[in-house]
């Protein structure tokens, strides 16, 4: 289904911390399509000092009581000037929202079971793919790392679902100190190969130290990568990350049409 | 009454002047659900060497003051996949297929045109003189009038379609290239492509792109890119496509006031994959308010008496 460009406008705008804010936009079509993985290409409406738009996952699909979509939210986090308008955004602004752009994550059903690995503003492509799996019945558990326990969100979203919650901070004021990739590794070692899909979604260092865990482990791995972008569409070849299928040789490809989401055994790590 | 859109580059009869921008349309098959390609004046698909090339390490674009900077390094497939995988597509969608080709040699842009012009379906050769990210081709032969003579005259002996060398506005003097490819047989000449441009990260004091140089487009270079062609206009009788930093109806009529019968608009189908059919009705509209039958008459209109003093 192609993509809409909805002039969409600021239902709300949750701030959740000093940098971290969940913005609700009027895009019910958008919100209809997603499927979990898939991203919106944002540009605040009028904004004059910038030009491109700015890629989010879709975070939530805000439904109405009889499950119909009457929204979508985007994760924010303040990094430059377009996030710092999203941040500062009243109800009643407009965002011009392009999309559902994107490969999303393919969700497992059971006997398999879901690993999510999100970290800070990686959790973004979550939410909807912990409903998708919800709603197949999988086993599902997030492995959620952050800067701090108060960088942690949307935890009481996630245990509602019933996903496993492994927390990580760095400054270890709530769940384990350091990486979440040393609590994925210790528990993949229990776990037979092939029988756990990882989903990661964070830094590229994060990334690709998660797709050495689930390597090393012998499961399937999937990543979101977030590369510089400046269409969304596949027409200006700046997102590209490096690929290798089987025994080709490795190419740039468009992490916009051929991505954000990919076999995580697939990238060539910079 | 219906208005007239049709414009003409030499034996080319185009619906309307707009005509995706190479680079920034991809193959043009990237748009095909979001943008009927026929309904557009022409695509201009990616630039095309004899074999793939891999490009530049990413981060490849930076964004600017009302603009960007990119260094893509022309990735692409090579002529042969194209010809092979998107040609017959783009074929049957009825777009109106302008190829960039490139070249590190003079031989390679002629074997490219050899290429393209034995395969059915394209309508025109943009010959990509220009590029400022490619070590070796491209913009040598675009800045220099013995280059710009060599492959337009070598080109024009190897094939029927019309030829338009893409010219760089990172010369003094560009009206002098426009008269240098016409004078060799080209069918049209196509202005501006990006102007070199360098943007610093001041907190790591790096570059911002890989490449560290790289070509400005947008909003910023639109008034160079205006004098560029009304420059050309006046020197040249072969048609002009105007491009740079087109963004709505207005700024393609300024362009075509200035001289040219055609435009490309790039950057700002990335803002908005659905400007095509917006800068179409901007254009009736203004044919409609200015009591104007068809637009090919505005080309070349611009009235240069100075304007009416405006007292604020």
């Amino acid at each position: 289904m192609p993509p809409l460009d909805v002039d969409a406008t600021v239902m709300a705008n949750r701030r959740l911390s000093r940098d971290y804010n969940v913005l609700t936009l009027s895009a019910a079509e958008i919100g209809t399509r997603t499927r979990a993985g898939q991203f919106v290409m944002v540009r605040p409406t009028g904004m004059t000092e910038t030009l491109l738009r700015r890629p989010f996952s879709v975070f939530e699909i805000v439904r109405d009581a009889r499950g119909a979509p009457i929204a979508i939210t985007i994760l924010n986090k303040r990094a430059g000037r377009t996030t710092n308008r999203l941040y500062e955004a009243e109800p009643g602004d407009r965002i011009a929202c392009l999309g559902p752009l994107g490969r999303p994550f393919t969700a497992v059903s059971a006997p398999s079971e879901a690993w999510m690995v999100a970290g800070g503003v990686g959790l973004a492509p979550f939410a909807t793919l912990a409903e998708a799996l919800a709603a197949a019945g999988t086993p599902t558990t997030l492995f959620y790392g952050a800067r701090s326990g108060q960088e942690l969100f949307h935890l009481d979203f996630f245990d509602r679902l019933g996903v496993t919650l492994v927390l990580a901070t760095e400054d270890g004021s709530r769940g384990e100190r350091g990486r979440v990739t040393q609590p994925l590794d210790r528990a993949l070692a229990s776990r037979a190969p092939g029988s756990t899909m990882i989903y990661a979604c964070g830094p590229e260092p994060m990334l690709a130290a998660v797709a050495e865990v689930a390597g090393r482990h012998q499961q399937p791995c999937e990543v979101s990568v977030e590369r510089t972008m400046g269409c969304g569409m596949g027409g200006c070849y700046s997102c590209v990350i490096r690929v290798r299928h089987g025994a080709e040789a490795a190419r740039f490809v468009r992490s916009c049409i051929s991505g954000p989401v990919f076999d995580g055994a697939e990238i060539v790590w910079d | 009454m219906a208005r007239d859109l049709s414009v003409r580059i030499g034996s080319l009869e185009l619906p309307n002047p707009l005509i995706a921008a190479s680079g920034c349309f991809g193959y043009g098959l990237e748009y095909d659900e979001v943008v009927d390609l026929s309904a557009l004046g022409g695509v201009c698909v990616k630039g095309l060497f004899m074999t793939e090339r891999e490009g530049h390490p990413p981060p490849r674009i930076v964004e600017t003051p009302a603009g960007m900077i990119n260094a893509i390094g022309l990735q692409g497939i090579g002529v042969h996949r194209f010809v092979r995988e998107k040609l017959p597509l783009l074929r049957e969608r009825g777009a109106r297929v302008f190829v960039n080709v490139c070249g590190t040699t003079v031989d390679e842009y002629v074997e490219v045109s050899k290429v393209l012009s034995q395969a059915a379906g394209v309508s025109a050769l943009e010959l990509n003189i220009s590029c400022p990210n490619i070590k070796e081709g491209g913009i040598q032969f675009g800045c220099s009038l013995m280059g710009t003579s060599a492959v337009v005259s070598a080109v024009r002996k190897a094939t029927h379609l019309p030829i338009i060398p893409k010219l760089t506005p990172n010369v003094t003097d560009v009206a002098s290239f426009a008269r240098a490819a016409e004078d060799a047989g080209a069918d049209a000449v196509s202005l501006v492509n990006t102007f070199l441009a360098m943007a610093i990260d001041v907190e790591t004091r790096r570059p911002t792109i890989t490449n560290v140089l790289g070509g400005l487009s947008g909003p910023a270079i639109r008034p160079i890119a205006v004098r560029m062609v009304w420059e050309c206009a006046q020197d040249v009788k072969i048609p002009i496509i105007g491009m740079g930093g087109i963004t709505n109806a207005r700024d393609t009529l300024e362009f075509l006031l200035a001289g040219a019968t055609a435009v490309q608009i790039g950057t700002a189908n990335f803002v908005d994959p659905f400007v095509w059919s917006k800068v179409l009705a901007g254009l009736e509209d203004y044919l409609e308010r200015h009591g104007i039958d068809r637009l090919s008459d505005l080309i070349g209109a611009f009235d240069p008496t100075p304007p009416t003093a405006v007292h604020a």
